[in-house]
């Protein structure tokens, strides 16, 4: 099994390589197009700012790349917000796959929405041995509406998507690699779909 | 719903867990990474790992720490400690820390912070405040509470977050060690000045006093040390007292 871990300019790699390593697997961190291509799982993880991370994928010709991917993709925070369509960070257009927009919390919130928050899911295989309302660790500021893509919801004053699923491409808000044991279920259950 | 946060802090010296802990499941009590592992399981949400520790070697032992309890645990834990430039914030959070905690260094050039939430996101820096009241006034301290400045705590704290701290970790040096409850009054105060979360500190003794915080402080999260490691309250119990008083939770 090789997972490749995508390489761009967002944070918290580390953690998402160091969860798998609990679990038992290796990732592999690469912004090779070849070697993402040919992967059996990608993950594309992220913290940080949504304009400069796209201009960043569009500069190395990986935005062209995950829209190529035909295995299992997996986009983790800013991975899946760069997944949607366009966010309100830095008014920037993303790649699209979900058909929805990411939006910045009403101000009358505290900012970032961080900690633990329960995920109301549809049983979706990705959400195999992960009971309904589990909680999973959140850090985020920008928040994706829900759509007809949207497998999972959380509430925040406002509901948005905590889960989006599209053929091939699934991505999460939260931090599975944070999330204790439902959030290495979730990452289990993402490397072992057949 | 967003639940309360509970965070053991665990104090840090030359790579080893200091403050005395009374677990018997420890094979050795002075590891912080077993030590981590236990909290974890038991239900902390996050954990804070205060490096108290002032020799040459310091930064070494503390990224090889680090290190080893992310690739240990598997909840999200803050380290704090003596930093004081964007280098330390980038070797920490490159070790596998999610976030880091400054304060004296923030004290001495409140720029710090902007630079650090500039370069690495406000979300992974906690500016921590040592206050304590003087003549009915609340002041911040630095190194360890020991020297007393002439800012307001409350104006601190709204000048921090203006800079870009994500958090804010609140000690009330009044109530540190008291164990008769949280500053709850100061804490609701700050909770209302700023939009970002709100960690209480200082004077845990019982769980009615996490409810009190959750409540009446309107804290985010609540910290303690000394009760979790002489196992006066164990965090299974503490949530589900919390749960009981209408308190949210992760269970």
């Amino acid at each position: 099994m090789k997972i490749a871990i995508i390489k761009y300019n967002a944070g918290n790699i580390k953690s998402v390589m160091l969860a798998l390593k609990r679990l038992g697997y290796e990732g592999v961190l690469t912004d090779d197009p070849e070697e993402i291509l040919s992967a059996d799982r990608v993950i594309f993880p992220g913290q940080g700012e949504a304009s400069s991370a796209m201009k960043y994928l569009k500069d190395k010709g990986l935005d062209e790349v995950i829209l190529n991917i035909k295995n299992p993709f997996l986009g983790i925070c800013l991975g899946l917000q760069l997944l949607c369509k366009h966010s309100e960070e830095g008014d920037t257009n993303c790649l699209g796959i979900f058909d929805t927009e990411v939006k910045k919390f009403p101000n009358q919130l505290k900012v970032p929405h961080m900690g633990w928050n329960s995920v109301e899911h549809n049983n979706d295989a990705c959400f195999s041995g992960i009971k309904p309302a589990s909680y999973f660790y959140f850090v985020h500021s920008y928040f994706a509406d829900i759509c007809e893509q949207t497998i999972a919801q959380t509430d925040y004053m406002l509901s948005f998507s905590t889960v989006l699923k599209k053929d091939n491409y699934l991505a999460i808000q939260p931090h599975p690699e944070k999330s204790a044991d439902g959030g290495e279920q979730f990452l289990l259950n993402f490397i072992k779909q057949h | 719903m967003l639940t309360k946060r509970i965070i053991p802090c665990l104090d840090i010296k030359n790579g080893r867990t200091v403050k005395g802990v009374n677990f018997v499941e420890l094979r050795d009590a002075g590891d912080p990474v077993e030590l981590a592992k236990i909290y974890a399981q038991q239900g902390a949400d996050e954990l804070v790992f205060l490096d108290i520790t002032a020799t040459n070697e310091k930064r070494k032992t503390l990224i090889e720490l680090v290190e080893k309890v992310a690739e240990a645990i598997n909840i999200p834990f803050t380290v704090g400690g003596g930093i004081s430039t964007v280098e330390d914030v980038s070797m920490l959070l490159a070790a596998g820390a999610d976030k880091v905690s400054i304060n004296s260094a923030a004290v001495r050039n409140p720029q710090i912070i902007k630079q650090m939430a500039d370069e690495f996101g406000s979300q992974c820096i906690v500016v921590a405040i040592d206050s304590r009241a003087v003549n009915g006034k609340n002041l911040v301290h630095t190194h360890g509470g020991s020297k007393a400045t002439t800012i307001e705590t409350e104006d601190w704290i709204k000048e921090v977050v203006e800079l870009g701290a994500g958090e804010i970790l609140l000690t009330s040096m009044d109530h540190d060690g008291t164990k008769a409850g949280f500053a709850d009054e100061l804490l609701s105060k700050v909770s209302q000045l700023v939009n970002v979360p709100v960690i209480a500190s200082g004077g845990a003794g019982n769980m009615q006093h996490f409810v009190d915080t959750f409540k009446n402080g309107k804290s985010d999260a609540a910290l303690a040390a000394s009760i979790f490691h002489f196992k006066e309250i164990g965090i299974p119990e503490l949530k589900g007292f919390l749960k009981q008083n209408q308190i949210e939770v992760r269970l």
